[in-house]
């Protein structure tokens, strides 16, 4: 069964999912390298450092916001983007909070 | 061109993201770590802000407003909140990825069919998916954290929960499957919808039979679950920044994952389909023996004359606010050059690190505060431990009592100094429902009280003695 649109439709070059695959197998193991060496004294501040830090899905909420959409798609969008960028507020002020607070004497 | 600036953009903005986490290695870098994060996410927004496509500006100020005006507050809660509010960030992590999915399907099936590929549809579903159940699980974990009143903090088990639970998620996956088959056809939306459904429904399923003690291992692999859902919105939308900050995500929720599973010695399987806090009876040990009480007196006499003092604290000192009063005592004790270390076991509080954070904010110099593996060899030189609030994580049974919920679980030897100190508000077992041997060893003394007003007097035993001499 071919849907008729899928042949009529022209189509972009095909996103490269190969290298997607690849760069997220990558990405883990420096994340896995990097993040094995934090402090143990820190990984309470990690956690709402690396929150705010994949809250970067802001950038796919502001293309669906904004974008020339119909209007239930960009809700959805808008929706999204308003709770990532709770997370990047939030996440990256009680990161800082709490760092500050680690003295040494 | 504008294509070349994203790429450029993001590939900054990734370079700052692996910056940053490099530099929480230490406590003395850490806080360039958020300034790298802040300005590899502002690069990254602006770049895609002005990309051509992005025509609505104004719906997009005011999502962004909105986020300032709920994210400043979240970010101002007490540090014994801090728990509940990393959890509800993962629920609104996995929202948002939820969404997006739901969004990039829907305007995939009115708009564009071609762009449904079995690919593109296979990650909008494990988005769809993982996002949901994130979004609820972590609002079930963060109520309960919060102790709200609907949502039981004992572990809730029935029979046959566990099938129930891998079934639900086998019906979304395979309802995803069929979407992924059949994409475009009339029925898909409704499909769409129920796997929605199923996810949603698994979340709440997931955590309902987990209890506290196991929240520090919950949080972890839901923030495991929160980068990994940015991964798959990567992935629909070919956005490789995403990936990239979705996976550091989901590695280091990973790591946490791990690292708290060893400490509790139990499996991930163990963790989410174990219900610990259930199964346990009391295990009796031995024949009853009694407490023997200490006077405040008496205690600050034996902590005068020690040389080491190891202080253990537990979730109950931070309940009972007592960190600041603890601070006072290690001022009182330091000042007559005794050595005073605080050893910190790693699931000590609600998450990974909270009892360094708690007691950071009491300051206490972080270089006071040692990881168990490093205090223990130590511990038999250490002339008294004084216990606050803490408990499994100081009871010797977890060495040898099989067939208790904590046996395996490393612990911090208290019973090993040459004195025990131990602060409890009440004679009741602790969160695992264990006696706990420590108190009735021979070298045990107890202080019975609120930890807060039980230091306090001690300072003031201490303050009023030296002031004699």
């Amino acid at each position: 069964m071919i849907d008729p649109s899928m042949t009529a439709t022209a189509q972009p070059a095909p996103p490269d999912y190969w290298s997607m695959l690849f760069v997220f197998v990558l990405a883990t193991f420096i994340g896995l390298g990097v993040i094995r060496r934090v402090s143990r004294l820190l990984y309470t501040p990690l956690m709402s450092l690396t929150n705010a830090i994949s809250a970067i899905a802001v950038v796919g909420s502001i293309a669906v916001t904004g974008a020339e959409y119909p209007v239930t798609i960009r809700v959805l969008g808008a929706i999204a983007l308003f709770a990532s960028m709770t997370n990047i507020v939030s996440g990256f002020l009680i990161t800082d909070r709490m760092l500050k607070m680690f003295k040494k004497q | 061109m504008t294509y070349a600036v994203a790429q450029v953009a993001a590939i900054l903005a990734t370079a700052l993201f692996i910056f940053s986490l490099y530099w929480m290695n230490d406590p003395k870098t850490a806080r360039h770590a958020v300034v790298a994060g802040v300005t590899g996410m502002l690069v990254a927004v602006l770049a895609t802000w002005f990309q051509p496509e992005i025509v609505h500006h104004g719906w997009i100020v005011l999502a962004i407003l909105a986020g300032f005006i709920v994210g400043v507050p979240l970010s101002l809660v007490p540090l014994t909140a801090v728990p509940q509010r990393t959890a509800l960030s993962h629920a609104f992590g996995g929202l948002a990825a939820g969404l997006v999915g739901t969004a990039e399907y829907f305007l995939g099936l009115t708009e564009n069919p071609a762009q449904l590929t079995a690919f593109r549809v296979s990650a909008i579903v494990a988005e769809v998916i993982l996002g949901f159940l994130t979004f609820t699980g972590s609002l079930m974990a963060a109520g309960k954290l919060q102790e709200v009143k609907w949502i039981p903090q004992r572990p809730v088990t029935y029979p046959g929960q566990n099938v129930v639970n891998i079934g639900v998620l086998v019906a979304a996956v395979a309802l995803g499957v069929v979407v992924v088959m059949h994409p475009t056809a009339a029925w898909s939306g409704q499909v769409f919808y129920a796997i929605v459904g199923l996810a949603v429904l698994f979340g709440v399923l997931l955590i309902i039979p987990i209890g506290g003690a196991d929240m520090p291992t919950v949080i972890s692999i839901l923030n495991s679950y929160a980068g990994l859902s940015a991964v798959a919105m990567g992935f629909v939308l070919n956005n490789k920044l995403l990936v990239t900050a979705g996976a550091l995500d989901g590695s280091s929720g990973l790591i946490l994952s791990i690292i708290m599973c060893r400490a509790m010695n139990r499996s991930f399987t163990n963790v989410l389909f174990g219900a610990f806090g259930t199964v346990q009876k009391t295990v009796a040990i031995g024949e009853q023996k009694a407490w023997k009480q200490e006077t405040v007196e008496g205690a600050a006499q034996l902590l005068e004359q020690a040389s080491l003092v190891v202080v253990i604290p537990g979730y109950g000192m931070a309940v009972a606010q007592a960190q600041h009063k603890v601070r006072e005592l290690y001022d009182q004790l330091t000042k007559r050059g005794i050595t005073v270390k605080f050893a910190i076991h790693p699931v000590a509080g609600r998450m990974p690190g909270h009892m360094n954070v708690l007691l950071a904010e009491a300051n206490i110099p972080y270089t006071a505060l040692v990881e168990m593996d490093e205090i223990n060899p130590d511990m038999p030189q250490c002339d008294v431990a004084l216990v606050i609030g803490a408990n499994d994580v100081v009871n010797p049974a977890a060495r040898y009592a099989k067939g208790s919920p904590i046996y395996g679980m490393p612990i911090i030897d208290a019973d090993k100094a040459k004195t025990v100190l131990a602060i409890k508000r009440s004679k009741n077992p602790g969160f695992a429902g264990i006696d706990n041997e420590l108190y009735v060893q021979d070298n045990t003394w107890m202080l019975f009280g609120d930890a807060k007003a039980v230091i306090g007097d001690l300072v003031k035993q201490l303050a009023g003695g030296s002031g004699l001499h």
